[in-house]
């Protein structure tokens, strides 16, 4: 009983904190890196989930093999926004906290044009699908089956990002970059694009959580937010900055949130808002911050 | 300049002006539609938002996203206390509560700058709005409210009290050794400590009596809706909005935050009627239009037209 209550926990835990980490390691990118409070992140989680869930009721094509279309989907609409709009912004303010002001309202902004565009096309109801929801039993505590093909999908995901960050050069100049803007752009690296990349990036860390997401929950056009505030979370929780922090981060709340629903379920949000707040206040450089 | 000559003419026309307009707006119930007048009322709201919202954040470019917080707790210290106390007890305790909330909030947030503090408040309205709803489904079984109902005209006087007392106190504290101190905590916190300003009593003060007027119009704008529930009373878009209609206007410029938040809430008024489907798509839109082409707003906007005007001139000038 103990181990089964203790493997049900972990592993869900495991479960939402490995789509956390990818969500947060998105948000990481655009905010640490790109110095875009996205707002509107959970809305390309949003696109994602309904892109896998159109191609899947629509086309029968396969959920984990819709991530090869959402993901470069999320990818290039996030790239056109960060061109069209951020990139903007940054040349026309005048300091660094006008821009993190203004692009934040400027997120804000592109949270309600890509819900009500999503609205406008599919309406307000919840929507979702069954796809791999038999159960497996690993010592007596029940899981479905896409979600442990989810949670594998999101150490994949996370690895093969890790490695790109740390053995590429486009890796190096984005960690770079995260350090200091500055004497990246003066080392040689091109700051615009790797800024845009870093945005996209994002977005398309968010588009392929979506569609893992859409497997596991109803989706809604209204889904989007509460997934931001997690981002937010965890990224501050893993320090600014600091993309690998933000994936501790991510992991470390999927289980505290998953044990807290196990104490009282509702709570598991309230619970975040006050680790975060408390987090800003004792140690706003994160867990792993210096 | 002949400032001398004029400069008490000036003030006693503007003067003459302000009492000019306000009989108009005490008299308005009389001659416009009773639907001119719901919409009169929210654009007083929204002045009232925005205006003491920028009386701390405008100067020292602290972006607090807690107006929703304050906003919302005078919107249910109405719905629970409406029924129990007098109106005017009611939105006193409103703008009161909301104040002593924002002393505990710049107590416990003076550490954070810059986009920390703005996270920091947006997660602590979020917090509220779900701890509300947490506690409305868990300890009294039930989500919503019912709010005590009041006459249409009735709201519309107290918010436009509350309008002129924003304004009056916005004016007051920037002609004040207050407006300067948050002026140069804006520019240089270190230098303004330094040049001897209590830097952290004045953030926190400021801060506090600014919240005031968002609770007192909650607490009065709660009548209309009737009906209220967290994610009403608690909506995000009370914190944004705000920031967005100061932008729009003009941070720096009292008139530009009047402006911005009339001329928004009209707009959104006149959108909400004739594309109701379409409303929040096209709001979003403005918002990202307003901040990629006007960061300065309207009165940035007036500024900008001047110079070009008078260049203008000048070239013409210097042609001939």
């Amino acid at each position: 009983m103990g181990v089964t209550l203790l493997l049900d926990v972990v592993i869900g835990g495991l479960i939402m904190g490995g789509l956390y980490a990818l969500i947060a390691v998105g948000l990481s990118l655009q905010y640490g890196v790109a110095r875009v409070l996205n707002v509107s992140h959970g809305e390309f989680i949003m696109l994602g989930a309904f892109a896998t869930y159109s191609l899947y009721t629509l086309f029968g094509i396969n959920p984990f093999l819709s991530l090869v279309i959402s993901g470069p989907i999320v990818f290039i609409i996030g790239f056109l926004i960060h061109r069209a709009l951020f990139q903007r912004l940054r040349s026309s303010s005048p300091s660094m906290v006008a821009f993190e002001g203004n692009s934040l309202l400027a997120a804000f902004g592109l949270l309600f044009i890509i819900q009500n565009i999503v609205l406008l096309f599919y309406g307000p109801s919840i929507k979702g699908y069954t796809y791999l929801s038999n159960a497996v039993n690993l010592f007596e505590a029940l899981f479905a089956v896409n979600r442990l093909v989810a949670l594998l999908f999101a150490v994949v995901i996370g690895v093969t990002f890790y490695l790109f960050l740390v053995r590429t050069r486009l890796g190096k100049a984005i960690r770079a970059a995260a350090q200091d803007m500055n004497t990246a752009q003066l080392m040689g690296v091109d700051i615009h694009k790797v800024l845009g990349l870093c945005f996209a990036l994002g977005a398309f860390m968010a588009g392929l959580a979506g569609s893992l997401l859409s497997m596991m929950f109803e989706i809604t056009p209204q889904m989007g937010l509460p997934y931001t505030i997690i981002a937010i979370i965890a990224v501050v929780l893993g320090g600014l900055g600091n993309i690998l922090g933000s994936l501790v981060g991510g992991l470390i709340l999927g289980l505290i949130g998953n044990v807290v629903m196990y104490i009282h379920p509702g709570l598991s949000l309230i619970a975040y808002y006050i680790i975060f707040l408390l987090l800003l206040l004792i140690r706003p450089t994160g867990i792993l911050g210096k | 300049m002949d400032s001398e000559g004029r400069a008490i003419p000036k003030k006693f026309l503007s003067l003459v002006l302000l009492f000019l307009i306000l009989i108009l707006f005490a008299a308005a119930p009389r001659y416009v539609l009773p639907y001119h007048i719901i919409s009169l009322t929210s654009i007083f709201m929204y002045i009232t938002l925005t205006v003491s919202w920028a009386v701390f954040s405008g100067p020292t470019q602290y972006m607090s996203l807690a107006s929703a917080a304050f906003f919302g707790i005078g919107i249910y210290i109405s719905a629970i206390l409406g029924k129990v106390l007098f109106l005017p007890v009611v939105i006193g305790l409103g703008g009161f509560i909301s104040f002593l909330l924002a002393l505990l909030v710049g107590l416990s947030s003076l550490r954070l700058k810059g986009m920390y503090f703005t996270i920091f408040t947006f997660g602590l309205s979020e917090l509220i709005r779900h701890f509300v709803r947490w506690w409305e489904v868990n300890q009294t079984g039930t989500v919503g409210r019912w709010v005590v109902h009041v006459n249409p005209k009735v709201v519309y006087y107290v918010m436009l009290v509350i309008v002129l007392m924003t304004l009056a106190v916005s004016y007051m504290i920037k002609r004040s050794k207050f407006g300067l101190a948050l002026r140069s905590i804006g520019q240089s916190e270190e230098a303004a400590d330094h040049i001897g300003i209590n830097v952290n009593a004045v953030k926190i003060v400021i801060f506090a009596i600014s919240t005031f007027f968002m609770g007192a119009a909650g607490a009065i704008m709660a009548t209309r809706w009737t009906y209220i529930d967290p994610s009403i009373a608690f909506n995000p878009l009370f914190s944004f909005m705000p920031v967005l209609m100061a932008i729009f206007g003009g941070i720096g410029n009292i008139y530009g935050q009047i402006l911005g938040a009339a001329v928004l809430t009209f707009l959104a008024d006149v959108l909400l009627t004739k594309f109701p489907y379409y409303y929040m798509l096209l709001y979003g839109i403005i918002m990202v239009i307003v901040v990629l082409f006007l960061p300065n707003g309207i009165i940035g906007l007036k500024e900008k037209i001047l110079k070009l005007w008078t260049a203008d001139r000048m070239r013409l000038y210097a042609n001939t």
